[in-house]
């Protein structure tokens, strides 16, 4: 199949069939994403994200660990380190680049635990009715009444600090906004005539959750956890602020925030630098968040 | 949900009925909420890591004053038996000392719940008023250069890290430009100068009417309640545009157009009032944010309100302190949300 | 409708007016002394209870003492406050203070031996975590009614022991020796405990300030007391604000909202020290920097090993980088300017021999776990030991904890490597001979929660009974060399890597004068400042 006829058929204005269907609404969402520069933008910036954060060691041009107290604190521009050194004199650029495997890492990590668990509880409190609809749902109330950051502070105090558990008490902190949301969107296909036909087939409550339900979820949940990255990526940071998350030497970018701040008169672009990777990598994915709602789900009020 | 909500007509007494039954429900939701927080936050804190007898006797103690105060502390009893001692307590409006420096809970939240308060609807204020019409021309004028900017000035507010934002804004405004007051909430010689009625100085200072405290108040809340201003108008302002997209593509906008309504008349009068209700629920969920607490800004700006008691207390395991402000900051969320559900089925025309 | 719209056009104008407001710079009130610090630390403002420096200084100014340091002369040692003069009996075992004439409390009650036999007694009894520093002396609940008495216008005191008086006069100058004032306190007491609830959050003192407020985390505002009888202070008026960030306080030091910066940090005081109109005045403090190794650990307890550790820290590099200005290199666990201290310093960065003698000890592959709270240059420290540890192929885990966590497994013997400070409680070399050089039973349910030696699992070789010999010991100069003894051994064997001693930075206005942390000896006063 060549690329032209490929395009016609992602095209075509009857589709074939049920994959087809999909591949073709991906495709013109595609088509619409990439029309709105600003999301592609956005995109750019996390591919570049991942492409550093994989080449690190290629990237980076000292050893992100390498102490060198004689020459702390240089500022940007200094021959052999472009961005800089930091209060043990180790290349703030380097331990950027190293740093942007551990935002990934977070990213990805909560981007799987929260959303999946949210969807869970939502959908199944919203298929499912009745008592246990009550009972999820006043638990997830209960999460959501808590202050997030002491949340996630409170949890990382007792399991001890660490990049995990900085990753398990974020996700804590998120799973009930994903929850509500896929429980509102249950109820309303619960009551679907197609629902209702494929129940009369006998399909069971499993199937029809996992198979007929989750996937109409998926589109808004995915607009929601690009959105919600920022977030993550801020809370994350938070933590590391408060010397919550990431253990030293670790370069974690809001650790380094952290350790900068005490300059940040004299020798702001310790604090700077990385508080503007963490900017930059919030804003492409509220870019591509942004341009992917209008793209896939043009009425969504986020609610 | 609001659909499900629709009284069937029929007997007089009805509506009257079903309404006291929602009330009752409503309430029946509140209380095991709390109840649920209450036990959450009791059990975190029961196996954090961080010794509360340690906290209170310090690292020299002997460990004769060590057992004596483990004792004090009702320590050695069961878990469960704890929190039902504590339960009693709270359900008598007694939130018990702080372990650390011994004062009433309620005391200590009276004191730093008004500077939160303050901070917060400062904040929330500079969001609705610049956030809301942004939203709407945005939305008026959609993919003009002024909704590309606006799409930036939020979606920058979205991915700024305030606690690096705040360290920046005080450096420049505070200590290059002298612009705004520094760190905390006066000046130290304008401090007690007010008596204290509300918490809140600024109106504290109103009402004594002490010009110089208020002004003073105003350039040190300036700064931080921009901060967080910008970081709610970025919410505001994003949804009330998708809000406003929304009617404005709706039948009725078209047929008023049609009619001859002026463009600002359809805007404001018929598509704008639409929205009323949903916006309301977005500010009371960004109003509830901010009355969190915003632990980085607190800390920052050395701003003595809830966020960084709550967080002060957690890292020393003042748990007594830790769940009256949990307690208080869930109530405050729970009753704003409630609230804003009230209205929405007040005014929203579907469930009438 | 009125006062409404009056209130409006005030609001109006006061909101133009702030936007309009120059960057004139403020100035402090003449009278009147606002210090920036870090007061989160205080938990209670009784006498009998408060440990932590910031109360400490709350304290200081509050309540006056048995004998006290004069912040104009620190060096000269300890000084009459409310004792007159003191003499000591034949067998060295009791000490009577004469009561000065005519001192009186803030409440007005006139202070005397009587006041002085309830606050001491009151700290016994009530027990709370520094009763130590008096009960070392054999003070019991038991035996007080024979050892703590008043008489008309004296106080005896009888210690178990012929301790050297200095010792216990020194003792008497710690926070715990502060005298309340019976009568206010009494009134206050609830279900017997000594007013111990009330004093938590109120002062009931004869000394140069009272207390007007304590707001936790946020602010302690102190009057002076007009009667005092050293003179009025000055200041009138002295607020110590919580401000956390070294680079707020900076700010606010630059900019003329304060007086004092306590906090900054070395960056800081450099970019200070270079404004118009802002000083530096150092001051050694006790506080020490170390390291120490449990002797649990099979290969940490080897003495080659031990040895190692102690060539493996980059004593220069810190000080003269993160350090610089704050910490001056210091080895032994005396702090410089107590009796007996030494400035004997033998261990330098040494990789090579660090190497040879982990060799020795037939080390290799070793990996531990180094417990550290989360203050910037302990971290920092930390981090520039693993880097040099990771050459000699050591691998060392850094744990960054609160305070309260690190602490907590510290005591109960859990952590391989502990890094962080100890300050010494009162003014005399037993303070910390007491802890660091002194553990008699080494077993883990003696339970010494508060001996470092025992923390780290170390039986000190012997060195407990040379303490215990050195601290009866009444001659000054014999007793100096017994610590100097003491320590030359503690620095070859013991597991403990003693690097920095503290020096505090404060930057103040150039207007401020006599300002006093208390050196190493004692807390921060206010009475003598003038600006």
């Amino acid at each position: 199949m060549s690329d032209l006829t490929l395009r016609q058929w992602l095209l075509a204005d009857a589709p074939t069939s049920r994959r087809h269907a999909r591949l073709s609404s991906l495709y013109k969402g595609w088509l619409t994403l990439r029309t709105n520069s600003m999301a592609m933008v956005g995109l750019t910036i996390l591919v570049l994200l991942v492409f550093t954060a994989v080449f690190a060691p290629v990237l980076a041009p000292h050893d992100p660990f390498s102490q060198d107290l004689a020459s702390r604190l240089q500022p940007i521009g200094t021959v052999g380190h472009l961005l800089g050194t930091d209060s043990l004199g180790r290349d703030i650029l380097s331990r950027l680049i190293y740093g942007a495997r551990i935002t990934l890492y977070i990213v990805a990590l909560v981007a799987l635990i929260a959303p999946v668990a949210g969807l869970l509880v939502g959908t199944v409190a919203g298929y499912a009715g009745g008592w246990a609809d009550v009972v999820l749902m006043r638990i997830t109330d209960i999460f959501l009444a808590f202050p997030r950051l002491v949340l996630a502070l409170a949890f990382v105090a007792a399991l001890g600090a660490g990049i995990e558990n900085a990753v398990l008490a974020i996700s804590l902190t998120a799973w009930p906004p994903y929850a509500r949301m896929s429980r509102a969107e249950t109820l309303t296909i619960r009551s679907t005539d197609y629902i209702n036909a494929i129940r009369l087939q006998g399909a069971g409550p499993l199937r029809i959750i996992t198979r007929h339900i989750w996937p109409l979820c998926i589109s808004s949940l995915i607009v929601r956890v690009t959105l919600d990255m920022a977030g993550i990526i801020l809370a994350a940071a938070g933590l590391g602020f408060l010397g919550l998350g990431a253990q030293p030497p670790s370069p974690e970018w809001g650790a380094m925030i952290s350790e900068g701040r005490r300059f940040i008169l004299d020798h702001w672009w310790v604090a700077t630098v990385p508080g503007l990777a963490i900017f930059t990598v919030s804003l492409a994915f509220n870019l591509l968040g942004d341009g992917l709602r209008d793209a896939l789900d043009p009425k969504d009020d986020g609610q | 949900m609001a659909l499900a909500e629709r009284p069937t007509g029929g007997r007089r007494s009805a509506p009257l009925i079903h309404w006291i039954k929602s009330i009752l429900k409503t309430l029946g939701t509140i209380a095991i909420t709390m109840l649920g927080l209450l036990f959450v936050t009791f059990i975190i804190g029961r196996v954090m890591p961080i010794d509360p007898v340690l906290a209170i006797v310090g690292e020299r103690a002997s460990q004769s004053t060590y057992d004596a105060v483990y004792q004090q502390l009702g320590l050695d009893k069961p878990l469960l038996v704890q929190f039902f001692y504590y339960l009693w307590d709270v359900l008598h409006g007694d939130f018990g000392n702080s372990l650390l420096n011994a004062r009433p809970v309620s005391e200590d939240i009276a004191r730093v719940f008004p500077a939160t308060l303050e901070l917060a609807t400062l904040g929330v204020l500079i969001g609705i008023f610049l956030g809301v019409p942004l939203g709407v021309i945005a939305a008026v004028k959609r993919g003009s250069w002024i909704d590309q900017i606006a799409r930036v000035v939020a979606l920058v507010g979205y991915s700024m890290p305030i606690f690096w934002l705040g360290l920046m804004g005080l450096l420049v405004f505070y200590g290059v430009l002298g612009w705004v007051g520094g760190p905390g909430r006066l000046d130290i010689f304008y401090e007690d100068v007010v008596p204290t009625r509300t918490g809140l100085i600024l109106l504290d200072s109103a009402i004594v009417q002490d010009w110089d405290v208020f002004r003073n108040a105003l350039t040190h809340i300036i700064l931080p309640a921009a901060l967080l201003g910008y970081y709610s108008l970025a919410y505001i302002s994003r949804m009330t545009r998708s809000f406003m997209l929304e009617q404005l593509s709706a039948e009725y906008v078209i047929t008023a157009r049609v009619k001859g309504l002026s463009e600002r008349q359809v805007i404001w009068r018929h598509a704008f009032k639409n929205i009323r209700v949903q916006l309301i629920t977005v500010i009371a969920l960004s109003y509830a944010n901010l009355l969190e607490g915003s632990v980085l800004t607190e800390i920052i700006f050395s701003w003595p309100g809830i966020g960084s008691y709550i967080t002060t207390a957690l890292l020393s395991a003042d748990m007594n302190a830790v769940l009256g402000g949990t307690v208080v900051v869930g109530l405050i969320f729970i009753c704003l949300n409630i609230f804003s559900d009230l209205l929405y089925r007040f005014f929203d025309p579907r469930s009438k | 409708m009125n006062a409404f719209s009056r209130l409006l056009t005030g609001a109006a104008l006061g909101m133009a007016l702030a936007v309009t407001s120059t960057s004139a710079m403020a100035e402090t009130p003449p009278n009147m002394l606002v210090i920036a610090n870090r007061i989160d630390d205080i938990t209670t403002l009784d006498p009998a209870e408060s440990f932590e420096f910031a109360g400490s200084d709350v304290s200081r100014n509050v309540y006056q003492k048995l004998v006290n340091f004069d912040p104009l002369d620190l060096d000269a040692g300890y000084q009459p406050d409310i004792a007159e003069s003191w003499d000591v009996s034949e067998d060295g075992t009791s000490i009577t203070f004469k009561i000065r004439d005519g001192l009186t409390f803030h409440s007005g009650n006139p202070v005397t031996a009587e006041d002085v036999q309830f606050s001491l007694r009151r700290a016994i009894i009530l027990n709370k975590t520094p009763a130590f520093i008096l009960t070392q002396f054999g003070f019991t609940p038991e035996n007080i009614e024979q050892t703590i008495v008043a008489d008309g216008d004296t106080l005896t005191i009888t210690t178990d022991k012929p301790y050297a008086t200095s010792f216990v006069l020194n003792c008497l100058t710690s926070t715990i020796g502060g005298i309340v004032d019976k009568k206010t306190v009494m009134e206050h007491d609830k279900d017997g405990d000594l007013g111990n609830e009330w004093l938590k959050t109120n002062t009931a003192g004869s000394g140069a300030y009272s207390l007007v407020s304590w707001k936790p985390n946020e602010s302690v505002t102190l009057k002076s007391n007009p009667d005092f009888y050293l003179g009025a202070p000055t200041m009138e008026r002295v607020v110590v604000r919580h401000v956390q960030e070294s680079a707020s306080q900076r700010l606010l030091l630059e900019r003329g909202d304060i007086d004092i910066a306590r906090n900054l940090n070395p960056e800081d005081v450099a970019g200070a020290s270079s404004v118009d109109g802002v000083k530096i005045a150092d001051e050694l403090k006790g506080r020490l920097m170390y390291v120490s190794l449990n002797q649990k650990h099979p290969e940490l307890s080897k003495p080659q090993v031990r040895q190692a550790f102690k060539y493996l820290i980059d004593y220069e590099g810190m000080r003269d980088s993160f350090l610089k200005g704050q910490y001056t290199i210091h080895q032994n666990f005396l702090p410089q300017t107590y009796l007996g201290a030494s400035d004997e310093a033998p261990f330098n960065f040494d990789i090579e021999k660090a190497k040879s003698l982990l060799d020795e000890a037939g080390v290799s592959g070793l990996e531990i776990e180094v417990g550290v709270r989360e203050a910037q240059e302990r971290i920092e420290i930390a981090q520039a030991m693993q880097n040099a540890l990771g050459q000699v192929g050591i691998k060392m885990n850094i744990t960054v904890g609160t305070a309260k966590q690190i602490l907590a497994r510290y005591r109960s013997r859990e952590l391989d490597v502990y890094l962080g400070a100890w300050g010494p409680d009162y003014p005399d070399p037993q303070t910390n001979a007491g802890t660091f050089a002194y553990n008699p039973d080494n077993s883990d349910e003696a339970n010494a929660t508060g001996l470092l030696a025992w923390r780290n699992s170390w039986d000190t070789d012997g060195l407990t009974e040379k303490t215990n010999a050195a601290v009866v010991e009444n001659d000054t100069v014999k007793r100096a060399d017994m610590y100097k003894t003491i320590q030359a051994d503690f620095r070859e064997t013991s597991p403990f890597v003693i690097m920095f001693q503290q020096i505090e930075q404060s930057a103040m206005r150039d207007n401020v004068t006599d300002f006093s942390t208390g050196q190493a000896i004692t807390s921060a006063s206010y009475w003598q400042v003038t600006k």
